[in-house]
């Protein structure tokens, strides 16, 4: 059976070499919204900062960073998520009739 | 049981991730993958929640200020300082890791023989030393965004020997702290040089070469929350992590390239000796027109093509540009954009600020896919944009941006450049494109020269 790291490296590599293949696809048009819509999904860090401030052995010290980490990516997710949106929506297409051909 | 069920829904939300990103490709699609994105994150906590919400009130709090002032940041943050607010949401994320790493190694200390072997030490210090070094770093280049710092490039004697021999310093620290965990003593030493190496990576690092270091920050603060996977034992964090770090990694090679120079060459080379030695320039002949001369040119033209740089954003002339667009597409004539890679602040930034002024984004067209149709245009109108368009990354060896992929704007017919003044442009370097036989130079600020154009425009309807 392979160890907890070695699951974790393969795991690391898979979703690098998709993350290329998928990022790749991209349109350089979208690439500003990309890197908003990366920002706030790599705030998933709050998953280990809601672990390490609820954890049974919490110190206070790991409290208040903890909700320091939680904070920060909070702001990320929602100001990331809140204005990829907002410029998607700004992204449209010409009318139908000034389209030509 | 309910440990497993979580897993689950990682899973779901791992997979939501990666269908946000695939959905990015397309703007058809793209507002469908932020939706996936925000349904993974949104599971992803709820998850955690289920089976850790031990000092809930901590973390309630937590959430209700940075929602607070997440809010305000994404409908008030104006597009221009989209930039700016990518660099401060890259410091957000690495302080979070950072911070997450620290409190994991202090935590930990109590059992530290079997909490704190080998490969989780690895990672909390890959965590903390990527995590705070981007954090200070982001803030930097935040700052010279913002112009708050100067966007120069800030040098000192043996620049890169300080900085290195810094660098080294942490890292030896680093290593220390894996073989010998419980050196607690040694960390705060250890996250205090990581900072301050964050800010001596970026203060040599020009204006004109932001989009690299953006794409780059964005690449460390994806890796420091997956290191933070591997020390905590959890997948979806690697996933995540691993995502953002190659996104980051793409973006960052996109502009190398664009900008015809490697990783090295922006992080440790800074433009700004290069601009000392092109610091005299004879004076050579040029012609400028008149707004009036200029709307008679655009009139008389069947095909224009607009080539927009950071100025135009900087003049927050791109609502002139749209009018400016509908007037002549109103008279049948074929209005292009022509964007290269690095115009704009951060990838991709120059299209955000047209589509901004609603300009169809099929109109806007990429450096490869436009170059070969300046032969047959009309009209080359720069606005704001300079070294992109300098011939002499084509033909000039000696000059310092030879072999940067241009925009091929000499090749039209007749080309017209709104600018400022004769001033060279942030690479300091002067343009041939300027001194040409069939260019107009059309001295102003974007937007009150773009207005003055229309104001002559409309007389002539119908005349």
């Amino acid at each position: 059976m392979p160890t907890s790291l070695e699951i974790g490296l393969y795991v690391f590599m898979l979703a690098t070499f998709v993350g290329l293949e998928v990022i790749r696809k991209v349109s350089p048009l979208l690439h500003t919204p990309l890197m908003s819509l990366t920002n706030a999904i790599s705030a998933i860090s709050v998953v280990g900062a809601i672990l390490i401030i609820s954890a049974d052995s919490a110190t206070t010290l790991s409290k208040v960073l903890g909700f320091i980490a939680i904070t920060a990516a909070v702001t990320n997710i929602v100001s990331g998520f809140l204005i990829t949106d907002r410029m998607l929506k700004m992204f449209k297409r010409r009318p139908e009739q000034e389209v030509k051909k | 049981m309910t440990g497993s069920l979580v897993n689950y829904i990682y899973i779901l939300s791992g997979a939501l991730f990666v269908l946000s990103l695939k959905w990015m490709n397309s703007p058809a699609t793209a507002r469908r993958g932020v939706f996936a994105g925000e349904l993974g994150m949104l599971l992803a906590i709820a998850g955690t929640l289920v089976g850790h919400h031990n000092n809930w009130e901590w973390i309630l709090a937590a959430f209700f200020i940075g929602t607070a002032v997440g809010v305000p940041i994404a409908y008030i943050m104006p597009m221009t300082a989209v930039p700016q607010r990518t660099a401060m949401s890259h410091a957000c994320g690495a302080l979070a890791a950072a911070l997450v790493g620290t409190a994991e190694f202090y935590q930990r200390q109590g059992a530290a023989d079997t909490e704190l072997g080998g490969i989780i030490m690895v990672a909390l210090i890959v965590e903390t030393l990527l995590g705070f070094l981007t954090f200070t770093g982001s803030l930097m280049a935040m700052g010279k965004l913002q112009e708050i710092l100067p966007s120069r490039p800030i040098t000192y004697r043996n620049q890169n020997l300080i900085n290195a021999t810094l660098f080294a310093i942490a890292l030896g620290l680093g290593v220390r702290l894996i073989l010998v965990p419980t050196d607690t003593i040694l960390f705060p030493i250890f996250a205090g040089l990581a900072l301050l190496f964050g800010v001596l990576l970026i203060i040599p690092i020009g204006g004109a070469d932001m989009p690299t270091v953006i794409a780059l920050l964005n690449s460390y603060a994806g890796l420091s929350a997956c290191a933070m996977g591997f020390a905590l034992n959890n997948p979806l964090l690697v996933i995540a992590g691993a995502l953002d770090g190659s996104s980051g990694l793409i973006l960052s090679i996109i502009m190398c390239k664009a900008m015809n120079r490697s990783f090295t060459n922006v992080l440790f080379g800074a433009f700004g000796q290069l601009q000392a030695a092109q610091g005299k320039v004879e004076q050579r002949a040029f012609r400028s027109a008149s707004a009036e001369e200029a709307a008679s040119v655009l009139e008389a033209a069947s095909s224009v093509i607009i080539v927009p740089g950071y100025g135009l954003a900087v003049a927050q002339a791109q609502h002139k540009i749209r009018e400016l667009y509908d007037s002549l597409t109103k008279r049948g004539i074929d209005v292009k954009f022509a964007i290269h890679p690095v115009a704009g602040r951060m990838p991709g930034h120059m299209n955000v600020l047209l589509a901004e002024a609603d300009i169809p984004y099929d109109r806007l067209w990429e450096m490869d896919d436009i170059n070969s149709e300046f032969a047959q245009c009309d009209v080359a109108l720069v606005i704001g944009a300079n070294d992109v368009t300098n011939p002499a990354a084509r033909n000039n060896k000696s000059s310092p941006i030879y072999g940067m992929p241009i925009l091929d704007v000499d090749k039209a017919r007749t080309v017209m450049v709104i600018k400022r003044s004769m001033s060279p442009g942030f690479a300091g370097i002067d343009n041939d494109l300027y001194y040409m036989d069939r260019t107009l130079m059309l001295f102003g600020d974007a937007k009150a020269f773009v207005g003055e154009i229309l104001k002559e425009l409309p007389a002539r309807v119908g005349a």
